[in-house]
């Protein structure tokens, strides 16, 4: 696997003003200005977007601190808000999404990366590029008026084989979290397909020769040697879709049945931050509702940083004990 | 075991086809030119059309591309070219929350930073949202595919006596290029679908719009308003606006590859 | 040659700022529910007068509150009227009061889908504020059968849906509840969006029905303009005065004409109107319109507009299936017009 290509070429700048100043001519500090700015632009758009969530959440967040975290009810006649329900869905929707996803997705890169020829390869990507494009609404109406049918003839099949769970107990009404799961799913599949297609492609051929000629079988070499090697740019894709599934709005919200309540199963209908926040903002009746949408922006990104901490320790345990 | 990949591609592409292929019939059948060329008409009058939520999405894109992709894509640079520390660590982790946040909070943060102090809303505020929403998912995918090059040939430039701008700029890209289009297809893709940031700042317009300072009617827009009526023959539209949008971003697709690429991978 | 410059010509006015030739353009924004009349009357007013150019866009009707209330667009639209609060808000935020205009009516109504019941069911309050609260459970229940003599009900299990997004539909149904069952009033009350006992949540009316239709024994509520449109069943609702109504569109201007005192500010509710011939779920819509306007055009143009739509503009309700106001509220809005300064 590469190692970081910056670590022996790091041509760090230094030095006082004026030979800064003749330096610069030589493009190597333009560049390094120039793409460090553009760097820092992230650092900056999330600051001010947390600056910005943080004023604008005043209201609820002294009237409830973290009480908004665990209650449980939610109620804008009554003026009582509590984000579980919300958090719970939006996790579980995206762990089910991730967990169909991600072998989907990166099974298919793989396929069109290593055994498809190439023609039909580039041919499949790029329609399934087109699908990154298909606007979330179309999802929701596809979701609602084709894989809700799809899911309550299916429903009798997935019971035999999964409801000794208590996970897929309890009536369906098609609407439900698993449905919400899946739609997300067939969302995030064309980031971690196309992105992963592209990287495995990256991978010098010579990697792929040695370990053939050392007597390796095709799934061998894939599986040892070019997916390590690609690592790193399928956890970016990987991140890029559990990004996406969290902040998924209007097809999630057209198929997971929008019940504040914490259900065990996922036959039962749910809620997700982004959901509420779409459904409820615009009609928002007072400064106290509107400002708590808002609070629930800041919950996500809070719930955002967790996740992301979280699958980047995995990651990090994973690679310690494979290739380096 | 490699069969279960091909498997897992029947799956994903089976899927992929069948939702094209549902929306070229519900949407793309019943599509006639004055689709492409009249402005929308209220319900139960024949005739009309989305041409100026067609201009308009092309303005947000255009607007948006231009802020999102040389920011985005500089930032992909530098975090691969001259990262390795704890500050891209920092910058990488928040590229990822960017990219958590849906897309209607940066609609509202868009709306608090931009149309409320000018006032109105506008087409200017609504390319700026969007513009916003492409930076960090340009900054990772520039970075996943530069990453990908292999150090090789970075040294076999060094070598040579390129300084570092010159090796990255006339040897990296170059050699990620496939991948850095690829990247920005999914950015343009991903972003021309977007509906709620645009109901916060670019508001939509029954007309057109000249200009960046007015409100702009966009495809997605349309589409989900049109999507929620009660009136068959507006939902038949929101179909046909669903399928054109899809060969909005096609085009686009298609285009960009023909100029800025000979479709070659690294040398096997 | 000429062609191409006139082309280019064409491309680049759309992407540089053109001082607009006289050219109006208004904005608003508020209510998804009256949209498609109100876009239908702009467009005929677009085209009796060429130069002014009204956009509307569906933001909900909070959405229309808050952005009057912050001047980003010309005035507003809301399926509920602004609460004391907003409008004190909207006094210190804008400096001059906001006046509230009714346009349509609308109603919410029952539909349901129980397998091998074809009939028209007939629903008291009684019967709606149970099943909706949670007390009521099957269909067989003794309020639902009560009312429906004849009618063969199963014993299963009632699955209710219900708008999991704000919208004044929820408004004007949890409004009625609330007048008919003291337990609903306590809690959950009436709003925008409630916290409901029981049932699942489709968002918009397309969610709702979409889910009505493939859940069986499944109960909830649309739109009127919805329900007709898409030719859904739907059921009689008891009024005040005793009747089953089904809701039709002279049955929702009557709920509107029993008010006996319109308030000088037209805010009031109509659900559970007094009288013969009354559908009890009704409501009126109101454009939001600030009284006092700085721009002279604009001015008169809103001012004309309104002018208008009390006369033309109520003639074109019928044909999208929106109710026109009565005569007197035209008449009393005619008058009210002249607050606009």
């Amino acid at each position: 696997m590469a190692a970081s290509p910056t670590t022996a070429l790091n041509a760090r700048p230094s030095g006082r003003v004026s030979a800064f100043w003749q330096r610069l001519r030589s493009g190597d500090d333009i560049a390094y200005v120039v793409t460090l700015t553009c760097a820092l632009t992230i650092l900056a758009l999330a600051a001010l977007l947390v600056f910005e969530l943080y004023t604008n959440s005043t209201l609820p967040r002294e009237k409830f601190g973290w009480s908004f975290l665990v209650g449980t009810t939610w109620d804008p006649v009554a003026g009582q808000y509590g984000a579980l329900p919300f958090i719970y869905g939006t996790v579980v929707t995206s762990a089910l999404a991730l967990l169909m996803g991600i072998p989907l997705g990166v099974g298919a890169a793989i396929f069109l990366a290593e055994l498809a020829p190439t023609k039909i390869s580039n041919g499949l990507t790029f329609l399934i590029e087109l699908l990154a494009a298909v606007p979330s609404v179309i999802f929701g109406l596809l979701g609602i008026f084709v894989l809700v049918p799809a899911l309550i003839a299916l429903e009798p099949a997935i019971r035999a084989v999964l409801g000794w769970t208590p996970l897929f107990s309890g009536p369906f009404y098609g609407v439900s979290m698993f449905s919400a799961g899946v739609v997300l799913t067939v969302m995030i599949i064309p980031f971690i397909i196309s992105i992963s297609r592209e990287v495995i492609l990256a991978v010098p051929t010579e990697q792929r020769e040695g370990a053939l000629a050392l007597g390796a079988t095709r799934w061998e070499t894939t599986w040892n040697v070019v997916l390590p090697f690609a690592k790193k740019g399928i956890m970016g894709s990987i991140f890029l879709a559990l990004a996406r599934s969290l902040g998924e709005t209007m097809a999630v919200t057209m198929v997971i049945g929008n019940e504040a309540k914490i259900h065990e199963s996922l036959f039962a209908p749910g809620y997700s931050i982004a959901a509420v926040i779409a459904n409820n903002f615009s009609e928002a009746s007072d400064a106290l509702e509107r400002g708590t949408y808002i609070e629930l922006g800041l919950v996500l990104f809070g719930l955002t940083i967790v996740i992301n901490g979280l699958a980047r320790v995995l990651v990090l345990s994973t690679t310690r004990k494979g290739a380096s | 075991m490699l069969s279960l990949t091909g498997v897992c591609t029947l799956v994903a592409v089976g899927t992929l086809l069948f939702i094209l292929g549902y929306l070229f019939f519900h949407g793309g059948t019943s599509l006639t030119t004055d689709f492409f060329t009249k402005l929308p008409t209220p319900v139960g009058e024949s005739g009309g059309g989305m041409a100026n939520a067609l201009l308009g999405s092309a303005k947000l894109l255009l607007l948006a591309s231009c802020i999102g992709i040389p920011i985005g894509f500089l930032g992909g640079v530098y975090l691969s070219e001259f990262g390795g520390s704890s500050f891209s660590y920092i910058v990488r982790y928040t590229t990822d929350l960017l990219n958590g946040v849906p897309s209607i909070v940066i609609g509202i943060f868009a709306y608090i930073l931009i149309v409320l102090p000018q006032g109105h809303y506008s087409t200017l505020s609504g390319g700026l949202a969007l513009g916003v929403m492409m930076i960090p998912i340009a900054i990772r995918s520039s970075e996943d595919f530069l990453r990908a090059v292999p150090v090789s040939m970075r040294e076999g430039a060094m070598a040579l006596g390129a300084s570092k701008a010159k090796t990255i700029f006339t040897v990296v890209i170059p050699a990620a290029k496939a991948g850095l289009i690829t990247g920005i297809m999914l950015n343009v893709a991903r972003v021309a679908g977007e509906t709620a940031p645009l109901i916060f700042t670019a508001f939509g317009n029954r007309y057109w719009s000249p200009g960046w300072e007015q409100p702009t009617a966009a495809l997605p827009v349309m589409i989900y308003t049109y999507a929620i009526s009660p009136y068959a023959d507006w939902k038949q539209q929101a179909w046909s606006a669903g399928f054109v949008l899809l060969m909005l971003v096609l085009t686009i697709n298609v285009f960009a590859r023909m100029i800025l690429s000979k479709r070659g991978h690294v040398a096997r | 040659m000429t062609r191409r410059i006139a082309l280019v010509n064409a491309l680049l006015a759309a992407f540089v700022t053109v001082a607009a030739a006289q050219q109006i353009l208004i904005n608003a924004g508020g209510a998804t529910f009256p949209y498609p009349i109100y876009s239908k009357w702009f467009d005929e007013y677009h085209k009796k007068v060429p130069n002014i150019a009204i956009n509307y866009a569906s933001i909900g009707s909070g959405g229309g509150i808050a952005q009057v209330t912050a001047g980003t667009v010309d005035f507003g639209a809301s399926d509920g009227p602004m609460s004391d609060a907003q409008m004190k808000e909207f006094q210190d935020k804008r400096g001059s009061a906001i006046l509230h205009f009714p346009t349509v009516l609308g109603a919410a109504v029952p539909t349901y889908n129980i397998p091998g019941v074809t009939a028209q069911l007939n629903f008291t309050g009684e019967a709606l504020a149970g099943m909706f609260l949670g007390k009521i459970t099957k269909w067989d229940d003794p309020e639902i059968t009560k009312a429906n003599p004849g009618v063969k009900l199963p014993s299963n299990t009632i699955v209710v849906v219900h708008r999991s997004d704000n919208s004044g539909t929820t408004f004007i149904w949890t409004d009625y509840l609330s007048k008919v069952s003291k337990d609903w009033a306590t809690k959950p009350g009436r709003g925008t969006s409630v916290d409901w006992p029981v049932g699942l949540g489709g968002k918009g009316s397309e969610g709702v029905s979409g889910s009505i239709q493939q859940t069986a024994n499944s109960v909830g509520y649309v739109e009127l303009v919805y329900a007709i449109q898409n030719k859904m069943t739907y059921g009689k609702v008891k009024n005040a005065a005793g009747e089953f109504v089904l809701a039709s569109l002279a049955g929702v201007t009557a709920a509107a004409a029993a008010v006996k005192e319109m308030p000088e500010d037209f805010r009031v509710s109509i659900t559970n109107a007094p009288g013969k011939g009354v559908y009890p779920i009704s409501s009126f819509t109101w454009l939001l319109i600030p009284s006092k306007i700085t721009d002279p055009a604009k001015k008169k143009a809103i001012k004309d507009f309104l002018a208008w739509m009390l006369a033309d503009g109520q003639k074109m309700t019928e044909a999208l299936s929106y109710a026109p106001l009565p005569k007197a509220v035209v008449t009393k809005e005619l008058k009210a017009i002249d607050k606009i300064q």
